[in-house]
């Protein structure tokens, strides 16, 4: 596991693209392909079910270091990460073992899942006393499963098509879908050979960027679709060999929670891929995400939650035709095909052809305006022209989103951060004014700069009211404008309401608290959302 | 603590009351017995200072050449107002010093900021006994760890040697006071020459006039011919991480020496390309030892990780309590 931890260090020491890059062919070039294949793994942001419990992690790690629990956790207050804070507390090792990463991932950890906790303890106890430092942070976080190192899946497929001379988008397609991690599947990702075999592999989702620019330097109106942009799950439909496979964009199988679209997409030609999104949805109307939410957190879909949240898909492109891949052709060609092949089926309204928004730059902009009230996020413009590409990109597909609805909220709370943001105050809690009292809405983590962070956890150190485990309430003087993308009633929450993506628009250091805003002013929102 | 108290802590600073001194004050007061020079430490305006003497031009080049200082030798004895008062070394950095007041047959020592590893640029700790001990607790936590600065001297040597393979400029970011005469003194003078930054080079002066030996260096500011600094090694402070002082390098390799560099998460939001963990201050074991060989039944907590070490002290059964002080421990506020 040396030569990956060196990988990991390497990635980690730097936050330039292109020295990632060659680290990762340097890795790749070196690896055998039964280690190598567990890196991909690991780095495109996979990871296996966690073999043993974080709490026990952490107990047996204060155990191991001789410090109390609280120690441990206050150290991990500090530190921001739990693979890290165990590696730095444990006494340092001065053996240092060498076995291969699929060694310890197959035969060490993964057979660990379900034993007793004695021989679990043992086992990882042994594990850490046998490593260096950043050995054992990295099986740390084989066994934690939080990997994010800064690397994209697009910097690995970069890396795999250099060591490998195949195209990357060849070998993004081959990533896609669930696939074995061993030296076979290995040979696969870089298999000159480019028939593939795997019935329900999925394409790469093409992802548009948010526009930031006036939307008539876009060009022509003439050249562009405008299409909704719905709140619900961008997934792909796929109909090989007889069979149906619904895959979400974070590359989960999710065929089993909507029967009825795959009900629908059994009419569909053999070698047929569909883009587009499912919505939970009634009276010509999409339902609240919230309500769709209900059809993904359950196992098993009843009678009576199929009739309760009803779905649809709404079809945006076509990714392959009577089993071809037809990415390269014209968006214009591709929702042709899109058009002719869901108008050949029994019309029963489960697979539908997303709407397309007409008219002049002017008009679409009034129309995205009204978006709340038609339950969409906004418009998506895409180029006519654009072929369907790999990953987010920009250029040719952008989301013009409804402007966020926004309100001047007072900092209550504040926690530290993980990562980059460890041992800084950057979590916050934000209220607003309910008569006399400052009730808490919302939590937001981002949209401050570095040097404003700097400030408030300054702030927020020497303005500290009471702690509460590594959260502080501090003395309400900061005013902050909360963006939000909508607001719901919630039981839930004291406030009443929940609001989804809150984050920082800008800090209002001209304002006080007493011009906050209130909760009634918060709530009649609920009218304009 | 009570007004009645032998120390306290007053607006001004940690006062003793019996010998009408303090300690390190942040106001300008009367009489301050100074623990070592950095700026959270030594403050101007006071009327008179009392320090060690391996300090005294340290203290001269930050405070003023004229203030009214009066140097004292490690382990000499002055009676202020019928306190004795002795400063003991506390190996932080050049002149630092721990406080040691003795009264009636009582014992306090304060120490200031300290590091029992031993060092060439400063005297080394020495380990006293007191009833009550005021102590830092900059890196409190026992995910604080130092590796052996032997080893961590070798890191940065290869680090330089790797960038000179390649033409790179080393620039090595560290405070100027202390922390950057202890990695020069630990640089490999064969690999090239090195240079440093104005604040670094007035204080190399100030040590290389108390006897500590450095290797050669030069102002940066003194080399009119960039093509110099290929492959060379740049001392800097942190505050010289700008574009405008970098520009002059040709592709620079810049790396940051601090205990806080321990942790993953600091060491990436510093933007260097290599931190190297080297502190002037104990890691957990080193401060945990040391209160606990200093015998004091009372222990004072001051800045750092002040709140965790008390409980941990009063686990294990010692008299220890947080004391609110304005010395700083930050990664962002301090010399660490």
């Amino acid at each position: 596991m040396k030569l990956f931890s060196k990988l990991y260090t390497a990635l980690d020491e730097t936050t330039r693209t292109n020295v990632k890059v060659q680290a990762l062919v340097d890795y790749f070039q070196q690896a055998p392909p039964e280690d190598a294949v567990w890196a991909i793994h690991f780095l495109i942001g996979r990871k296996p079910r966690q073999v043993v419990p974080t709490r026990k992690l952490k107990e047996w790690a204060a155990q191991l270091a001789g410090i109390p629990d609280w120690l441990f956790d206050a150290s991990y207050e500090v530190v921001g990460d739990l693979a890290e804070t165990i590696t730095l507390v444990l006494p340092l090792s001065n053996r240092t073992q060498n076995r291969p990463l699929h060694v310890w991932v197959e035969d060490i950890l993964l057979p660990l899942r379900g034993k007793d906790e004695a021989v679990q303890q043992r086992a990882i106890t042994d594990a850490w006393q046998q490593l260096d430092n950043p050995q054992r942070f990295v099986c740390n976080k084989l066994i934690t499963g939080a990997f994010r190192v800064g690397v994209s899946q697009r910097l690995v497929t970069r890396a795999l098509s250099q060591v490998s001379g195949i195209d990357a988008a060849v070998i993004a397609h081959r990533l896609m879908g669930e696939w074995t991690p061993d030296a076979e599947t290995y040979h696969q990702i870089l298999s000159t050979d480019t028939r593939d075999t795997d019935i329900s592999r999925p394409y790469p989702f093409y992802l548009a960027y948010p526009l930031d620019q006036d939307v008539t330097d876009l060009g022509a109106i003439e050249d562009w679709q405008a299409e909704w942009k719905w709140d619900g799950i961008r997934a792909q439909v796929i109909k090989r060999e007889d069979r149906v496979f619904i895959w979400s964009r974070g590359e989960e199988l999710v065929t089993d929670k909507f029967p009825e679209i795959v009900q629908a997409a059994q009419r569909l030609p053999d070698g047929t891929a569909l883009d587009g999104e499912i919505l939970a949805w009634q009276n010509e109307q999409p339902l609240n995400f919230s309500v769709l939410q209900r059809r993904i957190g359950r196992k098993n879909i009843g009678t009576k939650l199929l009739k309760e949240v009803p779905v649809v898909l709404m079809a945006y492109d076509i990714l392959e035709v009577h089993g071809n891949d037809v990415r390269d052709r014209s968006l214009a060609q591709r929702f042709k095909d899109l058009t002719r092949i869901l108008a050949a089926l029994p019309q029963e309204g489960i697979l539908n052809i997303s709407p397309v928004a007409a008219g002049s730059w002017l008009q679409l902009g009034e129309a995205r305006a009204q978006a709340r009230s038609r339950g969409v996020e906004g418009l998506m413009l895409k180029r006519l022209s654009s072929p369907y590409r790999v990953g987010r990109r920009r250029g040719d597909w952008w989301k013009w989103k409804v402007d966020p609805l926004t309100i001047d909220a007072v900092l209550l709370y504040a926690q530290p951060g993980h990562g980059r943001r460890s041992g800084l105050y950057t979590d916050y809690t934000f209220a607003v004014w309910d008569a006399d009292k400052l009730v808490p809405f919302a939590k937001a983590y981002s949209g401050l700069t570095d040097a404003e962070i700097r400030r408030v956890d300054r702030f927020v150190r020497t303005h500290t009211l009471e702690r509460f485990g590594p959260v502080r309430s501090v003395d309400p003087e900061l005013v902050f404008e909360i963006a939000f993308e909508d607001i719901r009633r919630s039981s839930r929450h004291k406030s009443g309401i929940a609001v989804r993506f809150p984050r920082i628009l800008r800090w209002r250091t001209d304002k006080k608290i007493q011009d906050a805003d209130s909760l009634q002013t918060l709530k009649s929102l609920l009218t304009a959302a | 603590m009570s007004k009645n108290e032998f120390l306290q802590v007053t607006a001004a600073g940690i006062y003793c009351r019996p010998g009408d001194f303090y300690i390190d004050p942040w106001q300008a007061v009367d009489r301050a017995v100074i623990t070592h020079a950095h700026a959270d430490h030594a403050r101007p305006d006071c009327r008179r200072y009392l320090a060690a003497a391996d300090s005294e031009g340290l203290l001269r080049l930050r405070l003023g050449e004229d203030v009214r200082l009066q140097p004292m030798a490690y382990g000499e004895t002055v009676a202020l107002n019928g306190v004795t008062v002795s400063l003991h070394p506390a190996g932080h950095v050049l002149g630092s010093a721990q406080v040691r007041i003795e009264h009636k047959g009582q014992v306090w020592v304060v120490s200031g900021d300290y590091k029992n590893e031993t060092d060439s640029t400063c005297a080394a700790f020495e380990q006293l006994k007191c009833h009550t001990f005021v102590t830092e607790s900059t890196f409190g936590l026992p995910v604080f760890k130092w590796r052996p600065q032997a080893d961590i001297f070798a890191d940065i040597n290869g680090w330089w040697r790797a960038n000179q393979a390649q033409a790179k400029t080393s620039v090595l970011l560290a405070y100027s006071l202390g922390k950057a005469q202890r990695v020069i003194a630990g640089l490999d003078a064969d690999i090239g020459p090195i240079f440093t930054h104005g604040a670094v080079e007035n204080v190399n002066q100030c040590y290389r006039q108390a006897g500590i030996s450095l290797p050669a260096t030069r102002h940066v500011a003194a080399v009119e011919d960039k093509n110099n600094f290929a492959g060379a090694m740049v001392v800097a402070p942190p505050s010289a991480d700008t574009p405008a002082y970098t520009r002059r390098f040709a592709n620079p390799g810049k790396a940051f020496t601090s205990g806080w560099m321990q942790i993953r998460g600091m060491r990436r939001r510093r933007v260097v390309d290599r931190g190297f963990v080297l502190s002037d201050h104990c890691d957990w074991r080193g401060l945990t030892d040391t209160i606990m060989a200093s015998e004091a039944e009372n222990v004072w907590v001051t800045h750092g990780y002040s709140a965790e070490v008390v409980r941990y002290l009063r686990e294990r059964s010692l008299n220890a309590r947080q004391v609110e002080t304005q010395f700083s421990s930050g990664i962002d506020r301090t010399e660490a």
